[in-house]
């Protein structure tokens, strides 16, 4: 996880179209100011960055089976809930799967373990549009370089 | 009135916490019912699942946008539940 640039998955280390899942992993960074804050002297990891690191797999997973033709952009949280403490260097198990993909959004259903513990599961909601810009889309396709998506998956799916 | 549009009207109901007497055949979801667009994607995630279908809603958004429809076509009640009946007509499923 890099906090500070709002990236919290560190790779994909799985992704099936076929199913329509994925699997990432992030660690919660042994240090940052957040913890700071967020409580001094008994560090855990905000529960809405857990939502957010849920939404920005499911977020991938969609943009695969879209083929990167559509950006999903956070909409709603359905329900979660926020089972168990986080704190600094643990190392997550994220997994999402497509709900329903409809025209213009897409749900999913998205967990966190720590250890096979269910730390925390979410219902998510993305609205699906059109990148906003070609940097944006390029931008992307950068960070997904930088977390392992795997792009010949697409040529396969 | 249709099958249909009990339906739907439930959904709206349920999802939006509108009472159910205040949705008829002649509401507009948008300009009526107050509904927004994110509300209408939990009532499109609920139309898709009671009826089996995929409401086309990007296509009826960019027809409205190019002026080649108006939202009336769509989101009055009795027009969306029967673009509904179309949508079950068309991918054979028992309406």
């Amino acid at each position: 996880m890099r906090l500070e640039y709002f990236l919290l998955i560190d790779r994909i280390a799985d992704l099936n179209l076929a199913d329509r899942t994925i699997r990432t992993d992030a660690t919660v960074p042994t240090s940052s100011t957040i913890f700071e804050g967020h409580f001094p002297g008994y560090p855990l990891m905000p529960g809405v960055l857990l939502i957010e690191t849920m939404a920005q797999t499911s977020g991938w997973l969609i943009i695969a089976l879209t083929k990167f033709t559509r950006m999903p952009f956070f909409a709603a949280v359905n329900e979660a809930k926020l089972r168990s403490f986080v704190t600094p260097g643990q190392k997550l198990d994220v997994t999402a799967s497509i709900e329903h993909e409809g025209s213009g959004f897409a749900r999913t259903r998205a967990e966190i373990r720590h250890d096979g513990k269910l730390i925390c599961n979410a219902g998510l909601t993305f609205r699906l549009v059109e990148f906003p810009s070609p940097d944006f889309r390029v931008n992307m396709e950068k960070v997904a370089r930088e977390i392992a998506f795997p792009m010949e998956a697409l040529a396969h799916g | 009135m249709s099958s249909t549009f009990d339906t739907v009207a439930n959904i709206i109901s349920e999802t939006c916490d509108i009472e159910r007497e205040k949705i008829t055949p002649e509401s507009h979801a948008i300009d009526d019912l107050g509904i927004d667009s994110l509300d209408f994607l939990d009532i499109a995630f609920a139309i898709d699942k009671a009826f089996g279908i995929k409401l086309p809603l990007e296509q009826w958004t960019q027809e409205v946008n190019d002026g080649k429809a108006s939202t009336e076509q769509y989101f009055v009640l009795k027009n969306l539940s029967a673009r509904i009946d179309d949508l079950i007509a068309a991918k054979g499923a028992p309406a």
